[in-house]
């Protein structure tokens, strides 16, 4: 099965099993790694599960498009950089086994 | 830190009491956590029983929390099924149903709310339903057979949200409301008329300022003796809080199990949290009992924190959401204190935010539709009591953004 890491913002490092098909954010929330909240339960409705995409996988798992809701809550989350997705809007692919994604320093 | 031998007992497998055990796993805790869940099903996610569940478009698996062996694998032992009779506070340790004990170390008390009963000739009858658990959800769901007629009684978010299911399963709809608008406990008036169009649009009926006589194996009497024809009837006008074993044990009540900023009663051993918790909330300097998800978890962090001396976490500012057809209600902040509110049409009136504001000009809330920016741009302001100009928010040309620099 495809891993994941999660560093959370102590730099503490979690690797996860995270099924293809299933959300980088349920992929956290399975495993009870902290610093995603995930209040909506993967709704996009609260930039509550903001991730950043290591450098080295930010082409590969892409920028959300112009307009999407993603892409709007975004724009005001808490601490956001240029690398920065809603992991509940992305899902695992066997293409992204080995991925690393870092947790801000709060979701609120 | 914990002993190993210590315990945490939680009652109530919602949200609330699922978050409570995970927090305290991730901030450390080592004794044994136990969570009692009265219904025989796994923690789930409520939200969408009234809307994806109700309409077929989700499974079991991805309505679950979490994923089949979590509880095992962070060492929490889920039981399910399981009633608590009372809580003997001066053993510290609860009694079940069954007459077996279960001593604790910590007690959360996380036992959610149950639909209000609606004291109506015929409110027992069969095709009556109410919504709060995934149970009563499959109920009504196999009761939304084509051809029958729906009629809902209360235009709150729940009402609201089963409507549009509905109408989404090409039920007739009539929606009974006794107040003179929808939603009038928990909306404004502009938002309120937004959703009475949205729901007339999609072929719903909507009655207001309607009185309600009886409900009769056939139909919904009115107040006026005219009757509504309806082979399902959904009651849905708010929830109350499950206090009993609190009041009996003595607990301070009051709308809710009375908390401080900890999620803590005064016995300080027993924390409450989620929708049975009357809470502190330090934005609107009120004690509030606050019914949604997003709550539940912030109370389930804050008793994690207390019992493993953890600094508490940042206060949220409350929010909620809510999706009925293809329209996206998010709402932060209360409406209390409100002295003005600025109306913002971005595009056009499918898209729009109301900022409501208090005396001295900061955003106390913010309801948006279909307008996820402003919704997180409200949230910010809300939180950081940012004095925004009212004429910018009124006015969709100039960007949040510039607005919140």
């Amino acid at each position: 099965m495809p891993k994941v890491t999660y560093i959370e913002h102590s730099d503490a490092a979690h690797v996860v099993d995270v099924p293809v098909g299933t959300s980088l954010m349920r992929g956290a929330v399975d495993n009870n790694v902290p610093g995603i909240d995930a209040d909506c339960g993967g709704e996009c409705a609260c930039a509550t599960c903001h991730v950043y995409i290591d450098p080295a996988w930010e082409a590969a798992i892409g920028k959300p498009d112009a307009d999407t809701m993603e892409a709007s809550m975004l724009s005001f989350a808490a601490v956001t950089q240029d690398n920065s997705r809603l992991s509940c809007q992305i899902a695992m692919r066997a293409d992204l086994d080995g991925l690393v994604v870092r947790l801000p320093d709060g979701q609120h | 830190m914990a002993a190993p031998d210590d315990t945490v007992l939680i009652v109530g497998a919602g949200h609330a009491g699922d978050a409570a055990a995970a927090h305290l796993r991730q901030y450390g805790y080592q004794g044994r956590i136990i969570l009692l869940g009265e219904e025989i099903f796994a923690p789930y996610h409520r939200p969408p029983l009234s809307k994806a569940w109700l309409k077929g478009e989700t499974d079991a698996a991805a309505l679950a929390l979490r994923g089949a062996d979590f509880y095992q694998r962070q060492n929490i032992d889920l039981r399910l099924n399981t009633r608590v009779h009372t809580i003997d506070r001066a053993r510290r340790q609860i009694v079940l149903a069954d007459g077996q004990t279960v001593p604790y170390s910590h007690l959360i008390l996380a036992t959610g709310a149950r639909p209000r009963p609606l004291a109506m000739p015929g409110a027992g009858l069969a095709h009556v339903h109410m919504l709060r658990t995934r149970s009563d959800a499959d109920r009504l769901r196999a009761a939304l057979r084509p051809g029958t007629d729906l009629a809902i009684i209360g235009g709150g978010y729940i009402g609201l949200e089963i409507a549009a299911s509905a109408r989404a399963l090409d039920i007739a709809v009539t929606v009974i409301e006794r107040e003179s608008r929808l939603l009038a406990r928990v909306a404004s008036p502009p938002l309120a008329e937004y959703f009475q169009r949205l729901h007339t649009e999609h072929g719903v009926t909507i009655r207001l300022d309607t009185q309600i006589a009886a409900i009769t194996p056939g139909a919904v009497r009115l107040a006026n003796g005219a009757e509504i024809p309806a082979g399902c009837v959904v009651i849905g006008v708010g929830a109350v809080p499950n206090t009993a074993l609190a009041e009996a044990a003595g607990l301070d009540c009051a709308n809710g199990i009375t908390v401080d900023a900890t999620a803590r009663t005064a016995d300080p051993a027993i924390f409450a949290i989620g929708d049975c918790a009357s809470r502190p909330v330090p934005r609107y300097g009120r004690q509030l009992r606050l019914e949604s998800v997003p709550n539940a978890l912030e109370m389930a962090k804050q008793a994690a924190a207390a019992i493993t001396g953890r600094a508490p976490s940042k206060p949220e500012i409350p929010w909620f959401w809510s999706d009925q057809y293809a329209a996206r209600l998010q709402i932060a902040g209360l409406l209390v204190d409100v002295a003005t509110t600025a109306y913002r049409f971005v595009s056009n009136r499918e898209k729009f935010a109301a900022f409501h504001l208090g005396a001295d000009g900061a955003p106390l809330a913010v309801e948006a539709v279909n307008a996820a920016e402003e919704f997180m741009a409200g949230r910010l302001m809300i939180a950081r009591r940012t004095l925004p100009a009212r004429a910018a928010l009124a006015d969709p040309t100039i960007p949040m953004k510039t607005i919140l620099a």
